[in-house]
């Protein structure tokens, strides 16, 4: 396996005057209440995973838990207060500020949640600005960033100011300017939420569309479980600056770590979120149907099917092959089994 | 004990009153107190008690300590004035290459420092006026010929009237559209049909150097005080200082060090405008949302890319309003600093009041306004535009303003070639209208004053004295007996009741100064004064804005109205009220209650127009007549705001009251007048400058802390 893209090892931010020392002394056991009194606030407690190439990580958490922290000490807008945080393998921390604006430069692009487009700048200006900051001439900047705008659907408004465009046209702008650099990873601060249902709905397949295109490597923040579960190869939910649990969709869904996780999973529709090979036995016996289903198909999609069937149905691979079995019992106990009571 | 459970801050408020009066009853005046006039504390009187501190000797009228404060800060006018001649004259001395003698010279360091600023500010304003008017130091400076004094040719001709004025029309229509290009247009051709042209041209010339250089100056230290919270910490008080000292107060010092004419005025004009300038920029970098910084900061800017290509263009909108504050303060600083010699408009202003010539004060008041609109209004529409981009447009599209303006030089110089033939004998009408040859109007005015003074003079004196002696003598002598003991009881414990210790502190410092200075008593008169005005300013402008709220035209209307008076160099105010009232204590109070009705107005119809629309609507769901909705939703709701405008009359107030000195007043006002044409005035003018600013600061902190506390209860920003 190669070296993971992002890599954090125990990071800290804290918030307030003696925040270094305190964390010092807390030894690696940081208690928010404690800090609090002594008026020091906990952004992000003890922080510790990996992002690999190409991967879609996904941070989930209610305002306040961290997860915007996080992701700002990770690009570095913050500065963490303790741990260790490697991008492809340099020391983050360690780099001074030539260093760190080429990283940026180069190989980050962040979108936020207001737009942050800058309001004195057309549309191209706004997304060709990366470009010209890293001294690009002004001709090839332009010509870069009028395949950005192709590439979010924003021909013919290049010359629009953010102000005449709508909220959903100008997180596209958002993300046009994120991209332009050309960035190996790309950040994005719940660029959805500001966005009404329905916009949020087109900009999130529009978005998974570019992603399968570009195959970026994501730390995605949002605070809304449907959009994670959506959108994520790993969810990480976070609740007062720690990371309550930080597994795929389904495992989450399954099998909740705590209390606070399982709140959430409670509402969560499994038949839409869990796939075939989440929920399948091994094969079991040779009293199988002619039905088969593939393993990567989402429950709802192939729930008829089943259902229809007396006998357990077998799982196939891409390639054809039997890898599982599935029968409708199970279904049944998956959906509407494990729910509140339970428990 | 029921009510006094249920209203404990209005039983704090009586219980402070009653101290108050307590201790006015309490505390007799002394028999031989008299109210000082003149600058009697100077004349050796075996009255007076003395005491030396720092090596000076103070004189006073010693009273009882609860009556008046022996004023134990005297020292420091004497102090303050004798470092500045220190500074200036012995400190320091150091051999400087002298150009015109060839040889080297021994000067003080902070002299020698202040002379070639001088030198560079009066190149600046030369170069200007030059390009304006025409003349030969320009051309001289940069090359030194002597011979230019032979040959006249050589000098620099000067722009012709017509090209200013279209000029300025063109710049006008490009930032403001048509209607502004033709306000342009005509009150340039008015400037000039009427004789005005050279002293307008003189004041513009002024403006055009203080007020960029003001900006830079303002801009870069908002900019500093942005990124570090030290300067900003250090920026501050002087900040809130220089808010509220009155501009006059500025001049004495700075006549000292810069010496008297238009470059100490272009100085002076900076130390008042930057302040603005710097909370403005300041507030508009803070502004700047925090994401659009970060958004900056992930393109991989550098600091100053940060700063120049984020930071600033986003907060475009509020450092242009800076600017416009900028330009207002230096037009009202044009005429004020008339008082150390500058040139133009101002100074004709000033000579005309002096001479009680009306109309000629009316027609250079009048020029300085509509120079002032224009400016204003070109550097609003400045800050309102939006950035078009021009991308697809071609080079004459792009450019045809420019070329526009360049056919028009070309005509405005044939025309002015085609008038040197034409009006061979004569002016060159073409070129320049010269002052006094246009059209004046000045008799039309005076006559119409002496018409006035003739068919009114009964009217209007029965109404003086009534005011004068049934209304003003005794606010006064009330003012003046206050014992100083209890002044500072009523106003430390105003402090502590609205924003505890802390505020009752600062308060108590502040009165302490005044007190401690030996002007108690002219401040006394200058806060009765102050706040006979404030008093008739608000129950107007509350009025007046009140019932403008009714009405969205109204509305507008008024504050349309409340932008132009805002525009009118403070010193204009005086012509009109010299015009009906004469010289006397009334003209003052009227052109204050003018002046600092403004704000009153301005700030009631913005308080009850920030009352949400939502409550609007809930208020009216829950059938409320129009006035329940008027005293049980808005004006809670405004309160607070129309507090803040209670604040800006003050200020406004003691500017007035300040500047009225001119027309004759017995205050501080006075005092700085005096301090002006006094050879060692600087500490004194400083000292009672400070004085005035306390007066201010303390109603500031005041009402400020109340606001904001108010604010916080009701939940509003």
């Amino acid at each position: 396996m190669s070296e993971p893209v992002i890599k954090c090892q125990s990071v800290y931010k804290i918030f307030g005057a003696n925040a270094e020392r305190m964390l010092k002394e807390a030894n690696g056991n940081v208690d928010a209440k404690t800090f609090q009194e002594n008026g020091c606030i906990v952004g992000v407690n003890n922080a510790s995973f990996e992002v690999s190439k190409g991967e879609m990580l996904v941070v989930m958490g209610l305002s306040g838990s961290g997860k915007s922290t996080l992701l700002r000490c990770i690009s570095r807008l913050t500065d963490a207060t303790g741990g260790k945080i490697f991008i492809e393998g340099q020391d983050l921390l360690n780099l001074n500020n030539k260093e760190l604006i080429d990283l940026r430069r180069n190989k980050m692009g962040m979108v936020f949640q207001s737009f942050a487009l800058l309001p004195h700048k057309t549309v191209l200006e706004n997304i060709a600005f990366p470009l010209q900051i890293k001294g690009i001439k002004t001709e090839d900047s332009i010509n870069k960033a009028m395949d950005m705008v192709k590439l979010v659907g924003l021909d013919g408004r290049e010359n629009y100011f953010p102000r005449e465009l709508s909220g959903g046209q100008q997180q596209r702008v958002g993300i046009a300017r994120s991209l332009a650099v050309e960035p190996d990873i790309w950040f994005l601060d719940e660029p959805f939420s500001a966005l009404d249902p329905l916009i949020r709905k087109e900009m999130q397949d529009e978005f998974l569309r570019l992603q399968e295109k570009l195959q970026k490597t994501i730390m995605f923040i949002t605070h809304d479980f449907d959009e994670a579960l959506k959108l994520a190869d790993r969810i990480a939910i976070m609740k007062d600056g720690i990371i309550e649990q930080l597994d795929t969709p389904a495992n989450i869904v399954l099998n909740p770590a705590t209390e606070y996780v399982r709140k959430f999973t409670e509402e969560v529709p499994r038949e839409k979120v869990l796939l075939i090979k989440d929920v399948m036995d091994e094969i079991s016996s040779n009293d199988l149907g002619d039905i088969k289903v593939s393993k990567d198909e989402i429950i709802e999609n192939v729930a008829e099917k089943i259902l229809t069937q007396e006998k357990t149905v077998a799982v196939t691979d891409g390639k054809n092959n039997i890898v599982g079995s599935i029968n409708p019992a199970k279904i049944i106990n998956t959906v509407f089994g494990g729910r509140k009571n339970n428990h | 004990m029921e009510l006094l459970k249920k209203y404990p801050k209005l039983f704090q408020w009586l219980f402070l009153l009653a101290v108050f009066f307590a201790l006015c009853f309490a505390i007799d005046v002394p028999e031989t107190y008299k109210f000082i006039r003149g600058q009697a504390e100077f004349v050796k009187d075996p009255n007076q008690s003395a005491f030396v501190f720092l090596g000076k000797e103070v004189r006073y009228y010693a009273f009882d300590v609860f009556w008046r404060l022996p004023p134990l800060l005297g020292w420091l006018p004497i102090w303050i004035n004798d470092s500045l001649f220190f500074l200036m004259n012995d400190w320091m001395p150091m051999e400087f290459w002298n150009e015109d003698t060839q040889e080297y010279k021994t000067r003080p360091l902070v002299l020698q420092i202040t002379r070639n600023l001088t030198a560079f500010m009066t190149f600046l304003i030369e170069l200007i006026r030059e390009i304006l008017l025409g003349g030969l130091e320009t051309i001289v400076a940069f090359t030194s010929w002597d011979w230019i004094d032979a040959n006249p040719w050589a000098e620099l001709p000067g722009l012709p009237w017509t090209i200013v004025a279209a000029g300025s029309a063109i710049l006008a229509y490009k930032l403001g559209g048509k209607g502004l290009a033709l306000y342009a247009l005509l009150s340039m051709t008015y400037i000039s049909i009427f004789g005005q042209w050279k002293p307008s041209m003189q004041t513009l010339s002024f403006i055009l150097v203080a007020a960029p250089l003001s900006f830079i100056f303002g801009l870069g230290l908002g900019v500093a005080a942005y990124k570090s919270k030290r300067v900003e910490k250090a920026l501050y008080p002087i900040l809130l200082v220089m808010q509220t000292m009155p501009q006059y107060a500025v001049l004495v010092p700075a006549l000292v060090l810069f010496g008297v004419g238009d470059h100490a005025a272009v100085i002076i004009t900076m130390i008042v405008a930057v302040p603005p300038m710097i909370l403005l920029t300041l507030l508009g970098l803070r502004a700047v949302p925090p994401e659009v910084i970060e958004a900056g900061r992930m393109s991989g800017c550098s600091n100053w890319q940060l700063m120049s290509k984020v930071l600033i263009p986003t907060a475009r909108r509020d450092i242009l309003i800076g600017v416009n504050q900028v330009i207002m303060v230096c037009f009202s600083m044009a005429v004020i600093s008339a008082f150390i010699g500058a040139k133009g408009l101002g100074f004709n202003l000033l000579l005309a009041l002096n001479q009680l010539n009306i109309g000629l004060a009316l027609e250079a008041g009048l020029c300085i306004s509509l120079i002032a609109i224009l400016l204003d209004k070109m550097s609003l529409a400045w800050a309102n535009k939006q950035v078009d981009y021009f991308g697809n447009l071609n080079f004459f599209q792009r450019n045809k303003n420019s070329l526009f303006f360049g056919v028009i030089v070309i005509v405005g110089i044939l025309l002015a070639y085609f008038g040197s033939i034409y009006f061979k004998d004569g002016y060159n009408y073409l070129f320049e209208v010269p002052h006094n040859k246009g059209i004046s109007t000045a008799d039309f005015w005076n006559k119409g004053v002496d018409w006035i003074f003739d068919t009114f003079f009964v009217y209007i004196k029965a109404f003086n004295t009534w005011l004068i002696v049934d209304v003003l003598q005794p606010m006064r002598a009330l003012y003046l007996r206050m014992p100083a003991i209890a002044t500072l009881v009523l106003v430390v414990g105003a402090g502590y009741l609205i924003g505890g210790v802390r505020s009752a502190l600062v308060v108590c410092g502040l009165t302490l100064f005044i007190a401690l200075s030996p002007w108690w008593d002219r401040a006394l008169v200058t806060t009765y004064m102050a706040t006979f005005g404030v008093l008739v300013s608000c129950t107007i402008g509350f009025t007046v804005g009140t019932l403008c709220f009714q009405n969205k035209h109204s509305t507008n209307f008024m504050l349309n109205i409340c932008d132009i008076f805002q525009t009118f160099p403070s010193f204009v105010y005086l012509i009109p009220v010299m015009m009906l009232f004469g010289i006397t204590d009334t003209s003052v109070l009227i052109a204050v209650i003018v002046y600092a009705t403004i704000p009153a107005t301005r700030y009631t119809i913005e308080g009850l127009r920030s009352v949400p629309a939502g409550l609007h609507d809930a208020a009216t769901m829950s059938g409320v007549t129009k006035f329940q909705r008027l005293f049980k939703i808005e004006f809670p709701l405004a309160f607070p705001h129309m507090m803040l405008g209670l604040n800006q009359t003050i200020v406004f107030a003691l500017f007035m009251v300040i500047i009225g000195a001119f027309i004759g007043t017995e205050d501080l006002g006075q005092y700085i007048l005096k301090a002006l044409s006094d050879k060692k005035g600087a500490g004194i003018g400083l000292t009672l400058g400070i004085c005035v600013a306390f007066i201010g600061l303390i109603f500031d902190n005041l009402i400020r802390t109340w606001v904001g506390k108010r604010k916080k209860h009701l939940g509003i920003d």
